[in-house]
C-alpha cells in the first residue's frame, strides 16, 4: 500500500504543483486552445510592431486613388480617401486590443473581487453592496461616460477605464451568485475550521471554483467592449479620425457595403478571427482549470 | 409455485467513452407473489440497473441489454417495445424511489399526481379516480386523506411523503413493486414505520416486492430471498436463513462481518475534563419576523480527555449544530463552551485561529468537504503551512507521513478528489483533520455516506488514530449501531434538547427516556443481531 519516498520517481515529487501549473499542463494538450493562443500572441506582436512594419501610415491619403479593391500595392485595397486598408486595420487593432484587454481586465478585477466579497460575507453587507450594483445598473451608462469625459477631458485611457467600470457590474453578479452557492459547501466550512482567513478562503477555495462562468463571460465581454468603443467613437467620444479602430472601420464599412464590400469584409474578418481565437482559448482555459474534466 | 417474475441470465452493459462497463453480468432471480426478494450490494454493484433495466429505465445508449430473459406473465420484458413497456410500468410493476423529496412533483397537488396513472391506465373518470386515490392514501396511513389530497408535497414531512410515494406505487394495484432504497433517506423511527407499512400492504395485496438496499440490517428484517450483488454479478443467493446462517461466499461473509455489532469495552476514564459545555443555546431566525428556531436549547455536557462521546439524534435534532457551535463554525446564542479551561465563545479572530489548530472537524459528505480543485497534496499541505507545522522543505515528507497514517497510497498524492472513491476521500478528509495534530475532533456523521465494508474500515481507522494521537472526539451520528461500536459514552438529542446521557451499555441496555426507548426499538436488524449473538 505505502511506498517509501525513495521508491518514488523524484520527477513525480510534488514541488509545489499549483492548480495553475496543472492547468497549464492540461491547456497545452488542447490543440484548439493552443491555436487560439498562438493566433492571439501573433496579433499582439503585430500590434506592437505596427509602426515599423505597416506598409503605409494610417493617415497617408492618396485622393487620386479613391476606393480601390485589393491589389499588389494595397493588399487589402484602399478606402474612400485612398488610405491603405491593411495599415489602417493594423493601427486599428492596437486600439481595439488595448480597449478590449484593459477594459475587460478592469471589469474582471473589480467584478470578481466585489462579487466574491459580497457573496462570501453575505447578510447586510451583501444587501448593501448588491443594491449599489443595482443603482449603477439603472444609470444610463452613456450619461456616465459622457460626464466622465466632460469632467476629465477626452482621454483614451479614461475611456478604457470608463468602459471597464460599466462592464464589471454583470461580472460582480455572476461571481456573487457562484460564491453564494459554493459557500454552502462543506469544503468551505472545512477551510474555516482549519483556521484560514476569509481572504485566503475567497482566493484559494472560492474563486478557483467560480472560474468557469467567469471565463466564459470574459470571452464574451472582450468583443462587446470592442464594439462599445466603436459606438463611443462614432458619437465622437472615443478616438477621432484619422485614427481608427476595428469597430470604427466596421461601422464605416457598413455604410459603403454595397459599393466597396472589402471595406467591411477585412475589418470584420480581423475582429471575428480574434474573437474565435479568444473563445477557443477561453473554453480551453475553463476545461483546463477544472480537474474533473477527464485528462484524455 | 409459479414466480411472478423470472429473470434469467440478464446482462446489461454500458458502452462508455472509457470502455465497456458490465453493470449487470449474467444474473438470475425470481420474484414470488407475497414475498420479498432483496438485492443487496454496495454502490456501483449494479443492483439498481438489475431492476430498472427490466422496465427500460436505463439510459440507452450508453446502456444496452446484451442478453437474458425476464418472464413476466408470459411476456419477455426485454423483448417488449417502448409502448408495451409503458403499459407494464406503473400498472404491472411500479417503483418506490429512494428520495421522497425529489420523486414527487413539487408544483402539483398530491391528488393530481395520484390520479394520473388511474386516468392513464384504466381510463377512469376524474371523480372516480379521486375517490380511489383518497382510499389508497388512507390505507397507507395518512390521516384526514380527503383534505390532504389537496396538499402540495412540501406540506408533508419526509416520512409522510414516502407514504404518499408508496400510495402512488400501490394505486394501480401492481403485481410487483420495486422498492429502491425506500428508507435510506429517512430517520430510523420513520424507517421502522415505513418498513412495517410495506410489509402490511404486501400481505394484504399479495404483492411481490423487489427490495434494493445496501443495508444488511434492514434486509434481514424483511427479506424472504436475498441476492448478494457485487460488480454486476450475484455472488450468492438464497433464503434469508441460508444467507445469514450459512454464508458461503467470502464477500457475503465480509458484508456480515462489517456490520458493527461489538460494543466497545468500557474502560474507566480517570482523565481530567477536556470539554465543558454549559447551557449552550444556538438559535436561528431567518428574518426578524420569522419565529426563532431553537436548534440547540440549553444543552450541558462534559467530555473527558481521550474519550469518544457519541451524539445521537434524528435529522433536525440539533446534533450537528452542537458540533458546529463548539468549533465556532456557527456562533452560539448563549451559554459557555470551555476547552481545557479556555472559554471559546468569547474568543476573537486571532485567538480563535490559534485554537483551531487544536480542534478539527470531519464532515459527513466526502464529496462536498474537499475542494474539487485542490489535489490531495494541496489539501493536506494547507493546514500544515498555515499553522507552520511544516516548512517548505519538510512539506513533502510531512504530507507523505499524513497519507501513510490514513493509509492512502503515496502515488496518488497529485490526484484530485474526483479520482477517488468515497472511502478514500473520507481518508483525505481525515488526513486534513489530523494534520495539525489536534487534541479534539468533531466527527459529523463521518461514515453515513459510505458503503458498509468501507464504513467498518473508516471506523477502525478513527479508533486507531484516537489511540495513537490521544484524541478526544465528539462523534455525531444517526446510526446507533455505529455509535455503539465506537463511543464510550452516549448523548441522545431530541428537538434541540439533550434527553439522555450515560455510558454506552447503560443507554443501550437500560434506556430511561421514552424517546431513547422508541429510538432503540426502531433500530433495524433484530434478526441479524440475534444471529450474530447466536454464533
Amino acid at each position: 500500500m505505502t511506498t517509501a519516498i525513495s521508491e518514488i520517481d523524484p520527477q513525480e515529487l510534488p514541488k509545489g504543483v499549483s492548480l495553475w501549473q496543472d492547468a497549464w499542463h492540461r491547456l497545452r494538450r488542447n490543440k484548439l486552445a493552443m491555436i487560439g493562443a498562438c493566433y492571439l500572441i501573433a496579433v499582439i506582436i503585430m500590434a506592437l510592431l505596427t509602426p515599423w512594419i505597416a506598409p503605409y501610415a494610417y493617415d497617408a491619403q492618396d485622393l487620386r486613388l479613391g476606393a480601390t479593391p485589393p491589389s499588389a500595392a494595397h493588399w487589402l485595397g484602399t478606402d474612400l480617401f485612398g488610405r491603405d486598408l491593411l495599415s489602417r486595420i493594423m493601427y486599428g487593432g492596437r486600439i481595439s486590443l488595448l480597449v478590449g484587454f484593459i477594459a475587460t481586465a478592469v471589469a474582471l478585477v473589480i467584478g470578481v473581487t466585489y462579487g466574491a466579497i459580497a457573496g462570501y460575507v453575505g447578510g447586510r453587507v451583501d444587501a448593501i453592496m448588491m443594491r449599489l450594483v443595482d443603482i449603477l445598473y439603472a444609470l444610463p451608462f452613456m450619461i456616465f461616460i459622457i460626464l466622465l469625459m466632460v469632467v476629465f477631458g477626452r482621454n483614451l485611457l479614461l475611456m478604457f477605464l470608463a468602459i471597464g467600470v460599466v462592464e464589471w457590474l454583470t461580472m460582480a453578479r455572476i461571481v456573487r451568485g457562484q460564491v453564494q452557492s459554493l459557500r454552502q459547501q462543506e469544503f468551505v466550512e472545512a477551510a474555516i475550521s482549519i483556521g484560514l482567513s476569509p481572504a485566503r478562503i475567497i482566493w484559494k477555495h472560492l474563486i478557483p471554483n467560480a472560474l468557469g462562468p467567469v471565463i466564459v463571460y470574459t470571452t464574451l465581454t472582450i468583443p462587446s467592449v470592442m464594439l462599445l468603443e466603436a459606438f463611443l467613437s462614432f458619437l465622437g467620444l472615443g478616438i477621432q479620425p484619422p485614427q481608427s479602430s476595428w469597430g470604427l472601420l466596421i461601422s464605416h464599412g457598413v455604410e459603403t457595403m454595397e459599393e466597396y464590400p472589402w471595406l467591411l469584409i477585412f475589418p470584420g474578418l480581423a475582429l471575428t478571427m480574434t474573437l474565435f481565437a479568444l473563445n477557443f482559448l477561453g473554453d480551453g482555459l475553463r476545461d483546463a482549470l477544472d480537474p474533473r474534466v477527464s485528462k484524455d | 409455485m409459479q414466480p411472478l417474475l423470472s429473470v434469467k441470465d440478464l446482462r446489461i452493459h454500458f458502452h462508455t467513452r472509457n470502455g465497456l462497463v458490465r453493470a449487470v453480468d449474467g444474473i438470475s432471480y425470481d420474484v414470488h407473489a407475497g414475498k420479498t426478494t432483496a438485492i443487496i450490494g454496495e454502490s456501483g454493484s449494479g443492483k439498481s440497473v438489475a431492476c430498472y433495466g427490466l422496465l427500460g429505465l436505463i439510459p440507452k445508449p450508453p446502456g444496452k441489454v446484451e442478453g437474458g430473459t425476464a418472464d413476466f406473465g408470459g411476456k419477455d420484458l426485454l423483448q417488449l417495445s417502448e409502448a408495451e413497456l409503458r403499459k407494464i410500468r406503473g400498472r404491472g410493476i411500479s417503483i418506490i424511489f429512494q428520495d421522497p423529496m425529489t420523486s414527487l412533483n413539487p408544483y402539483l397537488r398530491i391528488g393530481d399526481q395520484m390520479i394520473e396513472p388511474l386516468q392513464l391506465h384504466f381510463g377512469m373518470k376524474k371523480a372516480e379516480a379521486w375517490k380511489r386515490a383518497t382510499a389508497v392514501l388512507e390505507e397507507v396511513g395518512i390521516r384526514d386523506a380527503d383534505r390532504r389530497m389537496n396538499s402540495y408535497p412540501f406540506e408533508f414531512s419526509g416520512g409522510m411523503r414516502q407514504r404518499v410515494v408508496i400510495a402512488m406505487a400501490l394505486i394501480t394495484e401492481p403485481e410487483i413493486i420495486i422498492a429502491d432504497e425506500p428508507t435510506t433517506a429517512l430517520d430510523v423511527t420513520v424507517q421502522a414505520q415505513i418498513l412495517k407499512l410495506i410489509a402490511e400492504l404486501q400481505r394484504n395485496h399479495n404483492i411481490g416486492v423487489i427490495f434494493i438496499s445496501h443495508d444488511l440490517s434492514v434486509i434481514s428484517d424483511i427479506a424472504d430471498d436475498i441476492c448478494v450483488m457485487k460488480n454486476g454479478e450475484i455472488v450468492e443467493q438464497g433464503s434469508r436463513q441460508q444467507i445469514f446462517e450459512q454464508a458461503q461466499h467470502p464477500y457475503t461473509k465480509k458484508l456480515l462481518d462489517a456490520v458493527p455489532d461489538t460494543h466497545k469495552d468500557i474502560v474507566e476514564n480517570n482523565d481530567s475534563e477536556f470539554l465543558v459545555v454549559e447551557n449552550l443555546c444556538t438559535h436561528f431566525s431567518s428574518s426578524r419576523r420569522a419565529p426563532v428556531v431553537k436548534a440547540v436549547d440549553n444543552v450541558s455536557f462534559k467530555i473527558k480527555r481521550r474519550e469518544i462521546v457519541g451524539l445521537v439524534g434524528e435529522s433536525g435534532s440539533g446534533k450537528s449544530t452542537i458540533g458546529r457551535s463548539i468549533l465556532r463554525l456557527v456562533d452560539p446564542t448563549s451559554g459557555s463552551v470551555k476547552i481545557e479551561g479556555t472559554e471559546t465563545t468569547a474568543l476573537g479572530y486571532r485567538d480563535l485561529k490559534m485554537l483551531r489548530r487544536h480542534m478539527q472537524m470531519i464532515f459527513q459528505d466526502p464529496y462536498a468537504s474537499l475542494n474539487p480543485r485542490m489535489s490531495v497534496y494541496d489539501t493536506l499541505a494547507e493546514p500544515l503551512l498555515l499553522h507552520k507545522i511544516a516548512t517548505r522543505k519538510t512539506l513533502d515528507s510531512a504530507v507523505f507521513e499524513l497519507m501513510d497514517s490514513v493509509e492512502l497510497a503515496r502515488e496518488s498524492v497529485l490526484r484530485y478528489p474526483h479520482e477517488f472513491s468515497g472511502g478514500q476521500r473520507q481518508r483525505i478528509a481525515i488526513g486534513r483533520a489530523i494534520a495539525t495534530k489536534p487534541k479534539f475532533i468533531v466527527a459529523d456523521e463521518p461514515v453515513s455516506a459510505l458503503d458498509v465494508t468501507i464504513q467498518a474500515q473508516i471506523l477502525d481507522l478513527l479508533l486507531e488514530l484516537v489511540d495513537r494521537y490521544e484524541l478526544t472526539m465528539l462523534f455525531i451520528s444517526h446510526d446507533l449501531a455505529v455509535v455503539r461500536y465506537i463511543a464510550d459514552r452516549i448523548l441522545v438529542m431530541c428537538q434541540g434538547e439533550l434527553v439522555e446521557s450515560g455510558h454506552s451499555d447503560q443507554v443501550f441496555d437500560n434506556p430511561q427516556h421514552p424517546y431513547t426507548q422508541t429510538l432503540l426499538k426502531s433500530v433495524p436488524g433484530k434478526y441479524l443481531h440475534d444471529e450474530i449473538a447466536a454464533g
